[in-house]
């Protein structure tokens, strides 16, 4: 995280601008995560001392909100849609075969670091239903065909 | 685009009067120099779709043709269709091509601009008839619907406040600032009958005169575009579509409840919606209808945007209070209610982001005419988001007091693939569904409430006969037990049990014991739990309990799932009359539980096969391999 002292001071920078209070907390938390892409405790603590705060509360509101993530996250991030619209249309089988194809979990990141596999609740695309997102582009109508064109379009990179 | 401030009422009158011309073509009046616009759909599903590219293709060709001059090109919102999208609506001929991808581009600026002639492989054609259809009015799906929250969408471009004020934009604040005391407003919206369309269907004038009867030096509006419901979109359609509309209503409920300051909280997952919203604050503070001594009043009121970050009990109106101050977004029991002590302890008005969008239409139509539209207690009309196994699912404005079967058969196209409806979703997690019987029953609040649904927000999900309702209320309860903050116990532990015999029935371990738990729980924690998310989340599980008893009955006594869902409870069978005895079934099985019995197949020197029901893990490989289809899952 030492390296990481350019992105603590946009982040710094970012906590005067706004005049943060304890009030704007979850705004910064965004922000932070934008910026380093994950809320490590040497974030929190950052955070904390910023806004003149304990740790805990920090803590709190970051575990509280599901977008939250204390955790590294792989290069890509697929994200399976899991709202009703989507799981109605199957998108349980689309998740599964993730799982089956990448051998992780729900929730998990690969051994290398390429693939987080997560799920979303609703992405407002429900037209599309089956809805999987990587790295925030959408591919809709998913099938177990999708999962194999999505994985082999990102395992080149 | 360079916006200069609106500094009076009359320069509004002005500008407006000004600007009436820029949606004529839109609108379908034809000028003498024969111009023509495009508008692409930019809405998150279109958008998904590549219709931002498919937008710069038609201007490159459009450059390369040499008709830039003629044809404007320009993003819309929503036009609600999104089964078929992406999107094209050419005016002033209103021709509405369906499902254009970015190579479709050249086509549509070489045939129709230039040549003036349809694409017809890009028109809509109607299921029934198979007939191509040349206009949006013409298109069934858009025929019983009644468009007022809806009004702007797929109309103007969201990023332009101009737009909006050519289509009577900031005219009901203007009347209400020239013309309505603070009390009168209220009556208007009293009078008009709206109710919440954020769930609990309260009456919007009486909420704003509660918070207007407190007297305090500093008030706040807060639009909840939360949105939590999986599988509904029609606030983010709004606030992608149009959202100066709702700039405008929360402006108005300002100055009806003596509030200076606004919030929108807006999930983190709309992106699009996001973005629009906040170019929408921009321009409207830039023309000065936003800030300080608006229109030249002493009236001021401003908007600030706040982030959730994913709990759907955030759309709790206590619990998003209490995100929007930066804690944990967890509720507080009521009273006192919002109105009296709400966010940073102030009088609060809390609205749904569709209830503030008819605002403005009925103060300038009038509570009378808003009030013709729906039932005798729920007035106007409701969007529904129109999702699961319907043909074309999308974002739907209907009258109150419309029937589900209306609004799945014509309006909806039917149901996917032709299968048999089986029932319907409102109100998401916090619902219940509505079956065959009800198809016919005018929906409003309370007609919904009575046979145990709700209105909801507007997720509407369309099952048929594939879905399992075990399933389906085992999806749901999983989604609030994830979302329960774990304040009050009934709803973080009781839950957990409930979901662990819905589990139970949906592997075939329950008995008729767990049954009748399964009720009882429920309905302890409807009765005990501290806020609507708790006090809701039994709902999918007694509303399935009541209408669906025998699929219930099947999964614990046949160890039986009538859907074929319930993967546990799937059988695969080898239906020995059309064995042919190959052995594919076998040499592919993963866990090698198919074996060869000493039957004759067909062919008599081989045998016919058997799956050992004990270790099959159901994967369905056998049924894939086998050329005879003799593998049928039961
Ligand atoms: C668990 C739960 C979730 C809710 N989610 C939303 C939501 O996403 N959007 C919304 O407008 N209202 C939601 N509500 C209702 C709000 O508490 C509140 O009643 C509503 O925003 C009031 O606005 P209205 O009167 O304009 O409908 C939710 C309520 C509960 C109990
Ligand atoms: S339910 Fe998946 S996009 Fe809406």
């Amino acid at each position: 995280m030492e390296n990481d002292k350019k992105k603590f001071d946009e982040l710094d920078e970012y906590i005067k601008t706004i005049h943060a209070t304890e009030h704007e907390l979850i705004a910064v938390l965004h922000r932070a995560q934008h910026i380093l892409s994950y809320l490590p405790r040497e974030v929190q603590e950052f955070i904390a001392d910023r806004l003149q705060i304990p740790v805990s509360k920090v803590y709190g509101v970051v575990t509280f909100y599901s977008f939250f993530t204390m955790e590294k996250k792989g290069k890509y991030v697929i994200n399976v849609c899991l709202g009703t619209a989507c799981f109605v249309r199957g998108a349980d089988k689309i998740m599964k075969a993730f799982e089956d194809r990448l051998g992780i979990k729900n929730g998990e990141t690969t051994p290398d670091g390429k693939f987080t596999l997560s799920s979303l609740r609703c992405v407002g695309a429900c037209g599309l239903a089956p809805v999987v997102q990587v790295n925030g582009k959408t591919y809709g109508n998913a099938t177990i065909e999708t999962v194999e064109q999505i994985l082999k379009e990102y395992e080149g990179e | 685009m360079c916006l200069s401030k609106v500094k009076t009422m009359e320069e509004l009158f002005c500008l407006s009067e000004n600007l009436k011309g820029l949606l004529d073509i839109k609108k379908g009046k034809a000028n003498i120099a024969g111009t023509m616009e495009i508008s692409v759909c930019g809405g998150t599903g279109c958008h998904a779709s590549q219709s931002a590219k498919l937008k710069d293709e038609l201007v490159r060709f459009a450059k390369q043709y040499g008709v830039e001059e003629k044809v404007k090109i320009s993003i819309t919102g929503c036009f609600g269709f999104c089964e078929k999208g992406p999107i094209v609506k050419i005016s002033p001929d209103h021709t509405f091509y369906t499902k254009v991808h970015p190579e479709d581009a050249e086509r549509i600026i070489k045939e129709h601009i230039v040549e003036g002639k349809i694409v017809e492989d890009l028109l809509y054609v109607n299921p029934l008839n198979h007939e191509r259809i040349l206009s949006q009015d013409q298109i069934p799906f858009y025929k019983k619907q009644h468009r007022v929250a809806l009004r702007n969408c797929g109309l103007i471009n969201p990023e332009n406040i101009q737009e909006y004020i050519a289509n009577r934009g900031f005219l009901a604040l203007a009347k209400v600032l020239k013309d309505y005391r603070p009390d009168q407003v209220i009556d208007e919206v009293k009078k008009s009958g709206l109710r919440g369309r954020g769930g609990g269907g309260f009456n919007t004038g009486l909420k704003w005169e509660f918070a207007s009867k407190y007297q305090s030096e500093k008030k706040y509006v807060i639009c909840n575009a939360d949105e939590g419901d999986p599988g509904a979109f029609m606030d983010r359609s709004i606030l992608e579509g149009d959202p100066f509309s709702v700039i405008e209503a929360m402006i108005i409920a300002g100055y009806a409840i003596g509030a200076d300051e606004g919030n929108v909280y807006i999930r983190a997952e709309y992106p699009l919606a996001i973005e629009r919203l906040t170019i929408a604050i921009k321009q409207a503070r830039q023309m000065g209808f936003l800030g300080e001594n608006i229109l030249g009043t002493n009236f001021c009121f401003d908007i600030f945007i706040k982030y959730g970050a994913g709990a759907f009990v955030c759309g709790e109106e206590t619990a998003l209070i209490s995100s929007i101050e930066g804690n944990r977004g967890e509720p507080v029991v009521k009273p006192p209610f919002p109105a009296e002590a709400g966010l940073y302890q102030k009088p609060t008005i809390v609205n749904n982001v569709e209830t503030l969008a008819n605002i403005p239409v009925i103060i300038l139509d009038g509570a009378e005419e808003f009030a013709k539209i729906g039932t005798e207690k729920s007035k106007g009309t409701k969007v529904f988001a129109l999702a699961g196994k319907i043909n074309n699912v999308g974002l739907v404005e209907v009258p109150m007091g419309i029937t589900l079967r209306e609004i799945i058969y014509d309006i909806g196209g039917g149901i996917k693939d032709d299968h048999e409806f089986k029932a319907a979703q409102t109100g998401g997690p916090s619902g219940g569904c509505i079956t065959k019987d009800h198809l016919d029953i005018p929906i409003d609040f309370d007609n919904l409430s009575s046979i145990g649904s709700m209105m909801g927000s507007g997720g509407l999900i369309i099952m048929d006969d594939r879905n399992c309702m075990v399933d389906i209320a085992k999806f749901y309860l999983e989604f609030t037990v994830e979302e329960s903050c774990g304040k009050c116990t009934p709803c973080r532990i009781g839950n957990k049990r409930l979901l662990e015999i819905l589990t139970k029935i949906t592997e075939g371990k329950a008995t008729m014991d767990d049954l009748n738990r399964l009720e009882e729980l429920s309905n302890i924690i409807k009765d005990t739990s501290l806020c609507g998310l708790g006090q809701s989340a039994p709902n999918p599980v007694l509303s399935t309990l009541h209408y669906f008893y025998d699929e219930y009955l099947a999964h614990i006594q046949k160890k039986y799932c009538p859907a074929h869902v319930c993967k546990a409870l799937a059988k695969y069978q080898i239906d020995e009359k059309i064995c042919i005895g190959c052995g594919k079934c076998a040499k592919n099985c993963p866990v090698n539980v198919i074996e060869k019995t000493d039957k004759p197949a067909k062919n008599p020197k081989l045998f016919v096969y058997k799956i050992q029901q004990e270790n099959c893990i159901k994967c369905g490989t056998c049924a894939k391999n086998c050329p005879m289809k003799a593998i049928v899952l039961l």
